[in-house]
């Protein structure tokens, strides 16, 4: 996936020139997640700028540049050093185009890997989604297959709105073959993974892997679910959402968000509002638990949703076959 | 300096009759700060500010008209009355904001001047390099932003000019209970950068000092640190009772008023007759009437205001339930429409 990431970045840094690459050890080191291998030597180090580590203000900066003309690419080396950019991403970058009136507009795409991945440690496994998603005048969308990685950072770095695209650092290795021809993502849709008729099973990012694994079982088991990735966190695609629950009936939604505040409880509430009269019994979510990550392997695999969890979350919601 | 220090007067006024709310940060005794740097400055040049804005606003060129509007919340005003007093911006005349936390301008100024580089460096274009200010006080000088954006403009040598107006005073904190070190000019050399320290109420020094700035940040040999000494008259806000400054030092400083020095060395130097400046004085009370009563008169915003500007691409209010973009529906702005 990173290479998919790699070549929509390069792709849009060749087609237009006022976009660059601004975040700490992109240039040089090629990127912590090699995702700006090469960049340095192909485009300059104007345009793949090494900066310090000084994340509130280098965010600033290139909230400051976007809104004079270029296309910046924020990289937050983790998803949560941005956290010490939450003054600018939620003063600056959310709310400029609209407390000037219209007047700037600030094209800039914040990316970075989250998520819980290997015992890296509480502080370099948090899911920022939750923590932006209440910003107004941000859009976020998650990726989770190198195709729509691709697709997404293309789609990303061409909008006129903010966008935080969430990357995951444990499918940074993904391998999928893309097509060769040009092709962008659509910010705002979500992705079918498994059309079905029984229940609705909502998903994002990494725990994709988990709900199709929980199919096998699933399937196996008599189980017909329809498994949706959502892709944009904020705005919900509702129309696919809701083509689904008109369908189904029941909806499960699988995260690695904490539990509270998170995406599903947003998500949870937007389906009740608008398709309460289709739905046959409560709203499933299934989240991260409400802790800090631990470092120790066993308890790590506690915090996040495993796909036995998920089976058995869909045969109480669908009942016992 | 003149049409500056009536304006704020104005708004004073406008306040307690009720005309305009909230927090309201008036810049007299600070003007020669404003008008010596910023009348150096081309419309192309641009000018990040804090929540003290009014005064940078009109210097930099926005009319009183739209700034006044503005205030009053009214949809003529230069933002159309979504930022009101704290939140000025101008894309025709570069002023990057108006910005409400301390410090949130430094980082976009020096954005600015990242582009400015980039666009000489990398897009190859030639002419003047335009040229960033941020203007900010005392109390951002402890703020790690500031020390951020010094390393960093030094670093890649940008085009900016860091401007301190140290007026002694963050709302009630003294700059000398807050700062271990209050010569906020010799941070710069600290980053290697040129500094500079200014009598900030003598309009004419100032004048001289940010055109060695400003020459500096266009030749491509980067940045400059200025702090210039000034003093607000009033206090922090119209809601600041100002109680914990000495009388004395008001004295003080209000003997060193920037307009009536400025006038005292017009009059003694026989550049300008006391008639001239009479008439001067004349026409900016007029420009000021004239400013409020096109901000009375002017509308205040309609419903549909509420949701344009929230995104420079409205399809980033989703997908809804029927298919459509929300933006697409005829009713979403009118508010009948499912948000």
């Amino acid at each position: 996936m990173f290479e998919a990431l790699r070549e929509g970045l390069s792709e849009e840094m060749e087609r237009d020139p006022k976009v660059c690459v601004i975040g700490e050890d992109v240039g040089d080191y090629g990127g912590s997640y090699k995702v700006t291998k090469g960049f340095s030597e192909k485009f300059g180090s104007w345009r793949v700028l090494d900066t310090p580590i000084a994340e509130n203000s280098f965010t600033g900066m290139a909230i400051g540049s976007a809104m004079t003309g270029l296309r910046p690419v924020v990289e937050g080396m983790n998803m949560g050093f941005l956290l010490l950019a939450y003054n600018q991403i939620a003063n600056n970058c959310g709310m400029l185009h609209y407390t000037s009136g219209g007047q700037f507009t600030i094209p800039i795409v914040i990316r970075g890997p989250g998520g819980v991945g290997r015992q890296l440690g509480a502080e370099h496994s948090q899911r920022l989604e939750s923590y932006f998603q209440s910003v107004p005048g941000l859009q976020m969308v998650a990726c989770s297959t190198p195709y729509n990685a691709k697709g997404l950072m293309k789609a990303a770095i061409r909008c006129e709105n903010p966008v935080i695209l969430y990357e995951h650092v444990l499918l940074y290795n993904l391998k999928e073959k893309i097509p060769d021809e040009e092709y962008v993502c659509c910010l705002e849709e979500a992705e079918m993974v498994r059309p079905g008729t029984e229940i609705t099973i909502l998903t994002y990012s990494r725990m994709r892997y988990h709900v199709t694994q929980a199919a096998k079982t699933l399937v196996d088991r008599g189980y017909d679910p329809e498994i949706i990735d959502i892709r944009s966190l904020k705005p919900f695609d509702m129309y696919t959402i809701g083509e689904s629950v008109r369908k189904t009936h029941r909806v499960l939604i699988v995260e690695e968000c904490m539990r509270t505040g998170g995406i599903g409880a947003s998500l949870r509430s937007a389906i009740m509002e608008s398709f309460w009269d289709e739905l046959d019994g409560p709203i499933g979510c299934l989240s991260s638990q409400d802790v800090p990550t631990p470092y120790s392997g066993p308890l790590e695999e506690l915090t996040v949703v495993q796909p036995h969890q998920i089976v058995t979350a869909v045969e109480n919601l669908c009942g016992k076959k | 300096m003149v049409l500056g220090r009536s304006f704020e007067d104005m708004c004073a006024q406008m306040y307690y009759r009720g005309k305009m709310f909230g927090f309201v940060h008036l810049y007299n005794g600070q003007e020669a700060v404003s008008t010596g740097f910023i009348k150096l400055l081309k419309q192309t040049d641009f000018v990040t500010s804090t929540y003290r804005d009014h005064v940078h606003a009109l210097s930099k060129g926005v009319p009183a008209r739209q700034v006044m509007a503005e205030l009053f919340g009214k949809s003529t005003g230069c933002c159309r009355g979504q930022g009101g007093s704290m939140h000025m911006f101008s894309a025709e005349h570069g002023l990057l904001g108006g910005f409400a936390f301390i410090g949130e301008g430094i980082p976009v100024a020096v954005g600015a001047a990242f582009t400015s580089k980039y666009k000489r460096e990398v897009l190859k274009e030639e002419g003047d390099m335009p040229v960033s200010i941020a203007f900010f006080g005392d109390g951002t000088a402890n703020n790690g932003q500031f020390f951020e954006c010094l390393n960093m403009a030094q670093l890649w040598k940008l085009p900016v000019i860091f401007v301190v107006e140290n007026n002694l005073w963050a709302i009630g904190m003294s700059h000398y209970r807050s700062t271990s070190d209050p010569e906020i000019w010799k941070k710069g050399p600290a980053f290697g950068m040129a500094s500079a320290h200014v009598d900030g109420m003598d309009v004419l020094k100032v004048r001289e000092v940010a055109k060695e700035a400003v020459e500096r940040a266009r030749r491509g040999d980067g940045p400059t640190l200025i702090e210039c000494e000034t003093y607000r008259f009033r206090g922090h806000s119209l809601a600041d009772p100002d109680e914990l400054r000495a009388p004395a030092e008001k004295a003080h400083y209000a003997a060193r008023d920037p307009i009536v020095a400025l006038k005292k060395y017009l009059l003694d130097n026989e550049i300008a007759t006391e008639a001239e400046l009479k008439s001067i004085e004349k026409k900016i009370d007029e420009v000021v009437e004239d400013a409020v009563e096109f901000a009375d008169a002017s509308p205040l915003p309609g419903r549909s205001q509420l949701l344009e500007n929230v995104f420079a691409d409205p399809k980033g209010f989703g997908i809804g339930p029927d298919g459509r973009y929300r933006c697409e529906d005829p009713g979403f702005t009118a508010g009948t429409a499912q948000v």
